[in-house]
């Protein structure tokens, strides 16, 4: 795609698996699962009781004085993120690249731990009134807004909800304003916060969790379990990156999409597949130079051999010879945030010549037939890699990145 | 109107019948889900009607191996029979019509 070329030079991640890119990759390479007892809410009511949660969360010690109080769960994560990837970035935030920034976020949820309490003093305890911050802390572009508060950054800045897409069609658009020349930063990602009672008892009743872990690709998975957090990434103008002598972690080379306009929860093969290409073409790459694809990989029975099929689909017989993993068996499935904690690990993947396992993997099934590097993270250097997002309502959407030497 | 002597089967029936917007005589306990064109959200609203109906929890995992109409019966008269026979007063055996 003609442009400039955008290289990746900051990266800041909180989830389950860790407070920050250093706790987080080491899990990952490490194949340890941040999935266990759900503490947010009382379990005994749910037909499940884990998922990857950030335990121990102390909001004291990332915010001061009342700032905390403005902000949901999910908006907290999106700040202390992109605190992180800023601060990797080592940039120097002059007025005029504020003036010149993006913030572009994914959240499915939003605010669910705020709406929950202010919904069940009101319907259930009998408060005649909710907080009069339900509504700035639900919203679902909170996190997009508070990033933007935080460093002052004017330039464009919004949240886009695509269910489990949600990030990687945030980091897709951000790639594109800044190749395009919109934008000379941007500042994009994912952030989500979903353990509330409510919310649990909906995915309870849509009977895709699975009630003890996450077991993507594997015969005996039973479902997805869900996680929160946030991951930021920042996005520079190659030349500028390597004009200022930045420390770049891989090339954000290509984004594809599709909607599959098929089924509202069903996946589809097709759809993804034409997603998949696209990220390719727009990122000039050839299939076989995909050494690595961190797959949608949600461990239910429906997605798993679907994603495999598509992905057999595009790349052939070397569909047979690239390695896949899921990486939501450890970080579980953050929703609106999955895609950007999946894009720090295809990141790291590309930069450590690390491909981070599938964890939690008992048993192959044929109808996954894939090299899916079970358990043990595998030192192989690839030159490029996929991360696929494929969401409820069937929107597709896949990231193309590429290894850069600097 | 093909009306049986088993008031459970007839209300389940008359569930699916709804959940599936088909008149209630297309539906007989030798059909298959398949049949009546029941797709994976077609099972997941049947479910939680007849869950609220009976004042039942099925388990996924029974819940995944559903497939025909007559399955649905037996799996709803197993759990109403439990929780009857357990005789817990939160669970009444079937809800108030």
């Amino acid at each position: 795609m003609a442009g400039r070329r955008v290289a990746i030079t900051g990266l800041g991640v909180f989830c389950a698996l860790g407070s920050d890119l250093e706790e987080t990759w080491s899990a990952l390479r490490a194949g340890r699962s941040g999935i266990g007892p759900i503490t947010a809410v009382d379990t005994s009511q749910l037909r499940f009781q884990n998922g990857a949660e950030i335990r121990g969360y102390d909001p004291a010690r990332h915010f001061q004085g009342n700032q905390a109080d403005f902000l949901d769960r999910f908006a907290q994560f999106a700040v202390i993120a992109a605190r992180e990837a800023v601060r990797d970035s080592r940039l120097a935030l002059s007025p005029a690249l504020l003036e010149n920034a993006a913030v572009v976020t994914g959240s499915c949820v939003g605010g669910q731990c705020s709406q929950d309490e202010g919904f069940v003093g009101l319907y259930k305890n009998g408060s005649p009134r909710v907080h009069p911050l339900t509504i700035p802390r639900t919203m679902s572009n909170a996190g997009a807004s508070q990033v933007a508060l935080e460093f002052g950054i004017t330039g464009p800045a919004f949240n886009l909800s695509t269910a489990c897409s949600s990030s990687n069609h945030a980091l897709g658009l951000a790639l594109q304003m800044v190749r395009s020349g919109q934008v000379e930063l941007a500042i994009s990602g994912g952030c989500e916060a979903p353990f509330s009672m409510g919310f649990l008892k909906a995915w309870e009743a849509m009977r895709v969790i699975a009630p003890d872990t996450c077991r993507p690709f594997s015969k005996d998975r039973k479902g997805m379990v869900l996680g929160e957090g946030a991951a930021m990434l920042v996005l520079e103008p190659l030349e500028a990156a390597q004009a200022r002598g930045a420390r770049i972690y891989a090339e954000l080379a290509g984004f594809g999409m599709s909607s599959d306009a098929h089924h509202i929860t069903q996946p589809s093969v097709e759809g993804p597949a034409k997603a998949m290409r696209a990220a390719l073409r727009d990122a000039a790459l050839r299939p076989e130079e995909v050494g690595y694809i961190n797959a949608h990989g949600t461990g239910t029975p429906a997605n798993d051999p679907t994603e495999t099929r598509a992905i057999r689909a595009v790349f052939g017989e070397h569909g047979g010879r690239l390695a896949v993993s899921s990486t939501k068996s450890m970080h579980g499935h953050a929703l609106g945030a999955a895609g950007a904690l999946e894009a720090v690990a295809t990141v790291m993947a590309l930069r450590e010549g690390v491909l981070p396992p599938t964890a939690n993997f008992t048993t192959a099934d044929p109808e996954c037939d894939l090299d899916v590097i079970p358990n043990q993270a595998r030192a192989t250097q690839v030159e490029a890699a996929l991360s696929n997002s494929f969401a409820f309502g069937g929107l597709n959407a896949v990231l193309a990145f590429r290894r850069l030497n600097a | 109107m093909s009306a049986t002597s088993d008031p459970l089967a007839e209300k389940v029936m008359a569930l699916i019948a709804a959940v599936k917007r088909i008149p209630r005589e297309q539906v007989s306990l030798d059909k298959s889900f398949e049949e009546l064109g029941m797709d994976s959200l077609d099972n997941m609203n049947l479910l939680f009607e007849v869950e609220s109906a009976f004042n039942i929890n099925i388990p996924d995992e029974e819940a995944r191996a559903i497939r025909t109409v007559r399955e649905v019966v037996d799996g709803v008269r197993k759990l109403v029979e439990a929780a009857s026979g357990a005789g817990a007063p939160s669970q009444p055996a079937a809800a108030p019509e």
